[in-house]
């Protein structure tokens, strides 16, 4: 895990030094010393119907949500994995359960207890039924079991990789105080709009359109933390806006990239403002280029192939993310060292070779020089999808493919691509969760219904591919079960489904006065309890 | 008489508002993506059960006919619902933003009608010379620049550069003002997104203004009035301003609607939380209670402008009151 701690490119040229001892040491070379009691503003982009994490477990959630509602673990740099509300875990040999040993003294921001109960609620009426991410992890969770206040046995009806569980934590296991949900309608409780937690900071104030604010927590169980006294999450939808309200001081740090790529340089180039590339390890995304199979052209591997010879991953990491991203070899990314192989077959960059294929498929150019033409949905969400399917689109038009871009606004372009499957290609940016079970495989397993977002809707069922899946996801023995999984990346790469294009991790714009950025792989969705402003 | 006059006005407007409320369903309908897909694009994950279970709970999963009629009755007995995007009452969110909007779009209106009314004058009053042409051109210019850039530059100059001007949203955060302060405080945050409306749509009413002043400068009344010897400043005042002012306040009332609509990309640029902003959320997040409401709220602002401006027509002329009675 220490090598993740390179990724931090750059956290300000005074602080090279410090962070380059950190990484010989492992510790921070001085403790500066810590001051308490600011206000730290940040910017947030959207306002969301929910923030409950234990219901919504999306990124845009977590990062307000996270500081006021805390998880079993947390991902930490050091040790993969970091206690929160749960000091220990232990799995059963058969796979069939696993015991929690809760964190003692913990207190609801309401002053009730945290104890087992409030583990159990959430796991059974929430995690399991409700929660977009739980309803698959915890689909074979039977039952929770507390034989004491700190203890919590979860049982399965069918063996579950501990692994799986673990790496689920960070953002499958916020727990919800049970004395305020139970009997009422969960997903309507207004709670979720101001929830109460155990997190290091009490939810203030939201004035829509304005402003969240989070207020420090005094009686957090980590004494001493936190350091601010406040977190002001200041809407601001526009990001030009953002960018001068960095200069200004008005926001000291905008994180998910919510500042252009083409302002990074300039920002940091002002003394005092710095780009930061840590801390987003544990939330990867991929870009991809989704194909449907049931294009009777697509459907033939040698035009998936050719596809994949026509597109040129180091021209989208270098012009769309202006160096910000990593080429893909397959559908996990480099940054995960614990399922990661690079022993995959490899497709180079060349467009004669894809030509070769295209004729050898059947689909020679005809007079006009074309072979077949295509519907491009690129995915709206980010400027980089957009900017891939138009890069995406030139690429495939040089091999003789006719390409139609064609756009919709996220709602409609989630039922165009993941319910009526009206598209021939789609540039798509599913995420890498820790673990291939949590979101990544769902992307090539065959027999979804329709309807399911970001799941495998290409059309694509393979035998071989279903069972590779199905084995790994009851595999026990950690290495017996990372093995499958490079099988399943050597599988991937051979069928080419759907090909995985860049990874790319988000970056975060911070003033230098703000202390403890970017210290852990899911920083910007973390509890920013030691976060402090040095002012 | 007044009353009547008003209560006319009142049953006028109902058709339009049936037309747009009728209108917003269908467009919304049409338009590919419910609010749960719109959901799922903000969560990154879900499966059919959740789609199933969430499309129950907003209500989409009834027929087409059946959403309608709940729709329409809603919307008969004046209940508002429920929004999906905010999970709160529709009325609790139009309410929390419409001051706003009513606040931005009221000075713009005002900054922009009364100096396109004194710049106008003035350039038809330097008819011909370098201070009309200097006017004239500039206001133009202003025109055709886009309002977010505008917006912007103003950002960059007065609050980056300068640091004169809070650089947007509407108060200063958790500062806790009282009175005169809190006052102050929102006409700085004002400043800027107002005077960037402002200026882009001046052009027309120096424009209006500056061809109605020619056109009285030239007409029988003011010669007329020359003629008796009445001093220059009264006959430009009176006489001529005065007429002159009708077409200007017509594209005041016509304008209402358009700056409603034309403050959704100023409201970004100035984190403004006002209802142009809330009715883009309303359609990315396919959000048909909120949508419908903000456009009824719309309609009801322009309407009621445009009572507003009748009444100040029979004042400016008292002719007018005889006909429209």
């Amino acid at each position: 895990m220490a090598n993740k701690f390179c990724r931090h490119l750059r956290v300000g040229l005074a602080g090279g030094l410090i962070i380059v001892l950190a990484l010989v040491t492992g510790k921070p070379a001085f403790a500066e010393k810590v001051k308490r009691g600011a206000t730290f503003t940040v910017a947030s982009d959207t306002e969301y119907r929910s923030i409950n994490p234990a219901i919504v477990a999306s990124n845009g959630v977590f990062f307000i949500a996270s500081k006021i509602v805390e998880p079993l673990a947390e991902m930490d740099y050091e040790t993969g994995l970091r206690p929160v509300l749960a000091t220990k875990w232990q799995g059963s040999k058969d796979g069939l359960s696993i015991t929690f040993t809760l964190r003692k003294g913990v207190t609801w921001h309401d002053g009730k207890p945290f104890t087992s109960a409030d583990v159990a609620f959430s796991a059974m009426k929430v995690w399991k039924p409700l929660q977009n991410l739980g309803r698959t992890i915890f689909a074979n969770l039977e039952s929770v079991d507390t034989p004491d206040k700190s203890t919590a046995v979860f049982r399965f009806s069918k063996p579950t990789p501990l692994q799986l569980i673990e790496n689920a934590l960070p953002a499958v296991s916020a727990v919800l105080p049970k004395h305020r949900y139970e009997g009422t309608d969960i997903k309507n409780n207004p709670l979720n709009a101001a929830p109460i937690g155990t997190g290091p900071f009490t939810f203030g104030e939201h004035k829509p359109g304005e402003f969240y604010r989070l207020d420090r927590n005094p009686n957090y169980w980590d004494k001493g933390k936190p350091y601010l006294d406040r977190i002001v999450y200041r809407v601001m939808p526009d990001a030009g806006a953002k960018a001068a309200a960095l200069e200004t001081g008005d926001i000291q740090l905008t994180a998910f990239s919510a500042v252009p790529l083409i302002e990074m340089a300039r920002l940091d180039a002002i003394k005092g403002i710095s780009v930061i590339r840590g801390g987003y390890e544990g939330i990867t995304y991929h870009i991809v280029l989704e194909i449907n199979h049931r294009r009777k052209e697509l459907a033939n591997p040698l035009v998936r192939q050719a596809l994949r010879h026509a597109i040129d991953s180091k021209f989208i990491v270098d012009v769309v993310f202006l160096g910000f991203a990593n080429a893909s070899t397959g559908p996990v990314p480099s940054t995960a060292t614990d399922f990661y192989t690079k022993d995959v077959p490899m497709y180079a960059f060349d467009t004669n070779r894809a030509e070769e294929l295209l004729d050898k498929a059947g689909y020679p150019r005809d007079a006009d020089g074309k072979r077949f033409s295509l519907k491009l949905r690129p995915a709206p969400w980010f400027q980089m999808t957009r900017d891939t399917g138009d890069y995406v689109r030139q690429a495939l038009q040089k091999v003789g493919i006719d390409v139609k871009l064609v756009t919709a606004d996220p709602g409609g372009h989630i039922r165009a691509v993941y319910k009526e499957h009206d598209f021939d290609l789609s540039i798509g940016s599913p995420v890498w969760r820790n673990d291939p079970a949590i979101s990544t495989t769902i992307l090539f397993q065959g027999g979804l219904p329709a309807g399911v977002p970001f799941a495998n809707q290409y059309g694509y069922d393979d035998q071989e591919m279903n069972s590779l899946i199905a084995r790994a996801a009851r595999e026990l023995n950690r290495n017996a079960r990372i093995k499958l999984y490079h099988d399943f990346q050597r599988k991937v790469t051979e069928d080419l489904p759907i090909l995985n294009l860049v990874d790319f991790t988000f970056i975060t714009v911070a003033r230098d006065e703000v202390r403890n950025v970017s210290n852990n792989p899911r920083w910007a969705t973390s509890s920013w309890a030691d976060t402090w402003i040095d002012q | 008489m007044l009353l009547r006059f008003i209560g006319n006005r009142v049953w006028q407007a109902l058709p339009v508002v049936l037309i747009v409320a009728v209108g917003v369903f269908f467009l919304l309908e049409m338009a590919e993506g419910d609010a749960v897909d719109a959901y799922f694009a903000t969560t990154g994950a879900g499966d059919a059960g959740l789609a199933a279970q969430l499309r129950e709970q907003y209500g989409l999963a009834d027929s087409i006919g059946t959403r309608f009629l709940t729709y329409m009755t809603r919307l008969a007995t004046l209940d508002l619902g429920y929004s999906v995007a905010f999970s709160r009452p529709v009325t609790e969110v139009i309410a929390s933003r419409l001051p706003v909007t009513l606040m931005l779009m009221g000075t713009s209106i005002l900054v922009s009608g009364s100096l396109g009314v004194l710049l106008g004058g003035i350039a038809s009053w330097r008819r011909g010379r370098p201070t009309d042409a200097g006017i004239t051109v500039s206001a133009l210019v202003f025109n055709a620049m886009p309002g977010f850039w505008l917006g912007l530059l103003g950002i960059i100059l007065f609050a980056v550069k300068l640091r004169w001007l809070p650089l947007g949203g509407i108060g200063t955060i958790g500062a806790d003002l009282s009175g005169l302060e809190s006052l102050l405080d929102t006409v700085r945050h004002l400043v800027l997104p107002v005077m960037t409306l402002a200026i882009t749509y001046l052009a027309l009413y120096v424009r209006l203004m500056r061809a109605a002043m020619n056109e009285a400068a030239d007409s029988g009344w003011a010669l007329a009035a020359r003629a008796r010897g009445l001093p220059e400043s009264k006959i430009v005042l009176r006489h001529m301003a005065r007429p002159a002012l009708l077409p200007v306040v017509t594209m005041l009332g016509l304008k209402a609607g358009a700056m409603l609509g034309g403050s959704v990309v100023i409201e970004t640029v100035f984190a403004i939380p006002g209802l142009g902003r809330l009715s883009y959320e309303a359609v990315t997040q396919r959000d048909l209670p909120l949508l419908a409401a903000i456009l009824l709220a719309g309609t009801l602002v322009v309407v009621i402008v445009n009572i507003l401006i009748d009444l100040f027509y029979r004042k400016l002329d008292p002719r007018i009151a005889d006909t429209t009675g």
